[in-house]
């Protein structure tokens, strides 16, 4: 019982999932006075289950009832926790910003079912200690997602569909060969077991053990998003729904990140391989920044843009995942900085693109040039924009701003200054595509003088990221703490 | 009270931003407002500051954020010494000015005044923030509301002119970011006063003189120093007058204050050892700023220039870390601040009159508008290093704590003077003397009150330092005196 009840979180999402499809079955009969109910009632049903899953984790936080769960295959401890809290709440704010896209769409709730089960194939990967489990959680996140890429089912949704689905399922194949290393070097599925032998393991056996990380770091690269795992981020992202976009790239990212953080300092935490993995990742971070915020110089398309700027993103996060190693496998500050990180970027982010739907809904366009004179068109909504694109930058005070200082800090901590550098000049190039959005709304003189006003959702699910991200960036206290405790559990 | 102080141009951002369009001329009457609460503040702490113990006052200090793991802890601190009261109170003093000086604005001017008032809580940040993060916070918002300010209210190449000033600027931080973060790491501690009291820094994980580097090359960048100065001319030129005399009076003495208060006092070592090469580098800004300005065309163009010039004076009586020379250096910043800001402020004037800055293109113009050529050739003499004005005062006290330092480019620099003597001079003749053509018979003088209230003042202001320099005089060596006995 212990089991069922510390899975709990997942299993409200995957349940109301279920109840959302039959109830969209069982609708009919309830009359055709009904059925202009039906879409509000479905989102209603979705945002009800996000609600009773983090209502459930903060019951298991209140009560007490951390431990592990299915015998040992997932562990609910802070860290798994904390991404519960983050991913239904990502999934809430998605489901939100998608109702005036699924107006008129007939599987308004497949989609839902389908975000709501992805966030709950996230939090499994964030709680998953076992091979198997964590396979099984990318897998169902992963599926969710390429049919919600293909939703729109015209030409560019359907070719992003496809991509995803092939990429994705190499990456795939690619992990499962990693994890297939570790089985045979340690004879178990179990993180933790894994972990003790590696860290008895014997020079023999390194050759294997840093093949075994680079298979996995390759596998889980492509959830990450980082260079040269990156090669699906724009097109897809471009392609996809909207705010199925902003779910990539916060929801999807996050929880590639927190499965790797579980693998590699659980797993190869030990000292004699972690500094060959930390290296690894100190050359990607300061790849994927740089030609993330190169690439993103050149683009047109905002969407493609912040597509490109979430591979730069992914890179800061991996500077922390580089300190986490690189000095010392005790220093804890790389593994909170990246889950701090995590946490202020998926307000930013979501705050993003949010303002994107909004704005793209009424002038019909997702090129920069076309937000010209935005600001006057909706003060508020360009305000809003605005204070994320500055949290993207880094300015204060925005979240963002604690973020870089606190990451960097991290690096500069686990000696890696170089990183730092390559990090803080990444942030210059950076300012100059965010900027261009920002002054181009402002500066700019618009096509026409028509209001944009976005819905009521849209609207809300904005305020709720903008006052996080701003919140965060004058009271980071409490996200602090709570990343530390997440990070904690790898003490 | 300081944090009120600090705090107060948010509140007017508030109101202005609740402002209804049909009633958006009343941004400037709020802005007006506030700022002169905040001069009148200032001017409560200069005169309530007590210069016997001196050191840090009106102290304010919470932890903001504290890390479990390691020594990690923000707080948000604020205070002020003599060297940041002085700025703190020309701040409050040009904020005020440069809101009047606008009284026209017609474009957006709720955006406008918003923005100005945003852009004074970071600079009253800058200046009295004690935790070296926060400094580094204020430091950073400052960038939006310029960034703002100049491309949608400046003139000419506004757009590349803000890009410069940003990148610029956001190039320099972005290098103090390391450093700071190294210095904190290392010290175990981002209180400015801490850092400023340990003895030596020792397993840094990268040199001290890295460090130093890292955090001087920001400044540099702002101060600005030959060959890091190319941003100013284009920023100050385009923006609005008003920002150009806030850019000039305030923003650029970020860099000098920083280079006292941080570098300085927390790398003394390092100081010594650079102190000769801080020294040339003053030199070929002072000269060659001064020969650049000789050959401008464009009245603003020139006093932007004569800026770079003059903020080298900065960097050089610093660079003797003297008491005598810091102290120069402090009110040279200040002075600067005064007498540069009034010039801006003609120039926008005339500017305005005539719709030229090309100095080709005017003659004659003390007879059309006597009352701004008089101020004019007081702030040209004062500029100049005229006694009775301030800026004598600063440069002579530049000169004097150099000269035993770095004998032969004190000299060089001396030579700066005589420069500006021939710039300035040069510029008055040709704009305001002479005939007047038939072009400008139509214009007038200045006479309204927000345009003779503001340059009266300054001119006042610049006059009661010339005469009686101990008022401020006294007040910086509180403030630099701890620094320099560091450096001895």
């Amino acid at each position: 019982m212990d089991s069922v009840n510390r899975f709990g979180p997942e299993l409200i999402l995957l349940a109301m999932a279920g109840i959302i499809v039959l109830a969209d079955l069982a609708w009919p009969l309830a009359g055709a006075g009904a059925e202009k109910l039906r879409r509000g009632a479905l989102a209603a049903l979705a945002l009800t289950g996000a609600a009773a899953s983090i209502l459930w984790s903060a019951l298991l936080i209140a009560f007490d009832e951390q431990g592990t769960a299915f015998r040992g295959t997932i562990s609910v401890d802070e860290f798994a926790l904390f991404f519960n809290f983050l991913f239904a709440g990502i999934a809430a704010i998605v489901v939100l910003s998608s109702i005036d896209l699924l107006r008129g769409s007939r599987f308004a709730a497949e989609y839902h079912a389908l975000v709501l089960a992805s966030a709950a194939g996230m939090m499994l990967l964030a709680a998953a200690v076992d091979l198997i489990a964590i396979f099984v959680a990318l897998e169902l996140t992963g599926i969710s997602l390429y049919i919600l890429v293909a939703f729109l089912k015209d030409g560019r949704s359907s070719e992003a569909g496809l991509k995803y689905l092939l990429l994705g399922a190499i990456s795939s194949a690619v992990t499962l060969y990693g994890m297939a290393y570790l089985f045979g070097i340690a004879g178990s599925t179990s993180l933790e077991e894994i972990g003790r032998v590696v860290s008895e393991a014997d020079g023999d056996t390194r050759s294997a053990l840093v093949l075994a990380a680079v298979f996995l770091a390759a596998g889980f690269g492509f959830k990450m998003a980082i260079v040269p795992f990156q090669m699906w981020v724009p097109d897809v992202y471009e392609g996809a729904p909207t705010p199925v976009t902003a779910y990539l790239s916060v929801g999807s990212k996050a929880a590639g990140f927190a499965v790797v953080m579980r693998v590699f300092l659980v797993a190869l935490g030990d000292g004699f391989i972690s500094s060959d993995w930390a290296n690894v990742f100190a050359v990607l971070a300061a790849v994927s920044m740089s030609v993330g915020n190169v690439v993103a110089l050149a683009q047109g398309n905002i969407k493609r843009m912040l597509g490109y700027s979430s591979i730069a993103q992914a890179g800061t996060f991996l500077i922390g995942l580089a300190a986490v190693a690189a000095a010392d496998p005790q220093l804890l500050l790389g593994t909170s900085s990246v889950v701090f990180f995590l946490g202020t970027y998926a307000f930013t982010n979501l705050g993003a693109f949010i303002a994107i739907i909004a704005i793209s809904n009424k002038i019909g366009s997702d090129e920069i040039a076309d937000y010209a004179g935005v600001a006057r068109r909706s003060p508020l909504l360009a305000l809003g924009l605005t204070l994320c694109l500055l949290s993207l930058t880094g300015i204060p005070p925005t979240a963002g701003f604690i973020a870089k200082v606190y990451v960097f800090n991290a690096a500069v901590q686990a000696n890696l200054v170089w990183l730092a550098i390559v990090g803080v000049l990444n942030s210059v190039v950076a300012a100059y595509y965010y900027l261009r959005v920002i002054l181009n709304m402002y500066a700019a003189e618009p096509a026409s003088e028509e209001r944009i006003q976005p819905g009521y959702y849209l609207g809300l699910a904005m305020a709720i990221s903008v006052v996080g991200l701003l919140f965060i960036g004058i009271f980071p206290g409490p996200l602090l703490e709570a990343s530390e405790a997440a990070a904690g559990v790898f003490a | 009270m300081l944090s009120f102080i600090i705090f107060l141009p948010i509140a007017a951002v508030a109101a202005i931003a609740l402002l209804p369009r049909e009633r958006e001329s009343w941004a400037k009457w709020i802005a007006a407002g506030v700022s002169t609460v905040i001069l009148a503040l200032t001017l409560v702490l200069f005169a309530a500051y007590d210069r016997e113990p001196g050191g840090f006052q009106f102290m304010d200090r919470h932890v903001w954020l504290a890390s479990d793991f390691v020594e990690f802890t923000l707080q948000y601190a604020v205070g002020v010494d003599g060297l940041s009261l002085a700025l703190v109170v020309l701040t409050g003093f040009l904020f005020l000015v440069a809101v009047l000086i606008s009284w026209r604005i017609e474009l957006r001017p709720r955006e406008y005044f918003a923005w100005i008032m945003l852009l004074e809580t970071s600079l009253l940040g800058v200046f009295s923030a004690m935790d070296f993060v926060l400094f580094f916070l204020f430091w950073e918002i400052e960038l939006i509301p310029m960034y703002f300010l100049i491309s949608i209210w400046g003139t000419g190449r506004k757009l590349y002119s803000a890009w410069k000033y940003v990148l610029y600027t956001l190039f320099g931080s972005s290098f103090m970011l390391v450093g700071i973060l190294v210095l904190g790491f290392t010290a175990g501690t981002f209180d400015i006063r801490e850092l400023g009291q340990i003895d030596e820094i020792k397993d840094a994980v990268i040199p001290v003189q890295a460090i130093f580097f890292l955090l001087i090359i920001a400044f540099c960048i702002k101060l600005p120093v030959v060959p890091f100065h190319t941003w100013l001319p284009d920023a100050h030129t385009d923006a609005p007058t008003a920002v150009s005399v806030i850019l000039a009076g305030v923003l650029l003495k970020m860099g000098g204050y920083g280079i006292l208060r941080l570098s300085f006092s927390i790398m003394p070592d390092v100081a010594r050892d650079a102190s000769v090469w801080l020294a040339a580098f003053a030199v070929v800004s002072i000269l060659y700023g001064a020969i650049v300005t000789l050959m401008q065309t464009d009245l603003k163009r020139l006093i932007a220039y004569s800026s770079v010039s003059h903020m080298g004076y900065v960097l050089l009586g610093a660079s003797a870390l003297g008491t005598v020379g810091l102290t120069g250096a402090a009110m040279q910043m200040f002075t600067h601040g005064l007498i540069t800001g009034l010039l801006f402020v003609l120039v926008g004037m005339v500017y305005d009159r005539t719709h030229t800055r090309n100095i080709g293109e005017l003659s004659g113009m003390a007879h059309r508008m006597p009352f701004i050529a008089t101020m004019m050739v007081i702030a040209g003499l004062a500029s100049l290093g005229l006694p009775s004005l301030a800026g004598f005062v600063s440069e002579v006290t530049v000169f004097l704590g150099t000269f035993e330092h770095h004998e032969f480019l004190t000299i060089l620099g001396v030579i700066g003077i005589v420069l500006t003597a021939g710039y300035i001079l040069w510029m008055i003749q040709r704009v305001f003397w002479g005939e007047l053509s038939e072009r400008w018979e139509g214009i007038g003088d200045a006479t309204a009150w927000w345009e003779r209230g503001p340059l009266l003042a300054m001119v006042t202001v610049i006059l009661l330092v010339g005469i009686y320099p101990a008022v401020m005089l006294d007040l910086l060596e509180t403030g630099v005196v701890p620094i320099a006995e560091r450096l001895a």
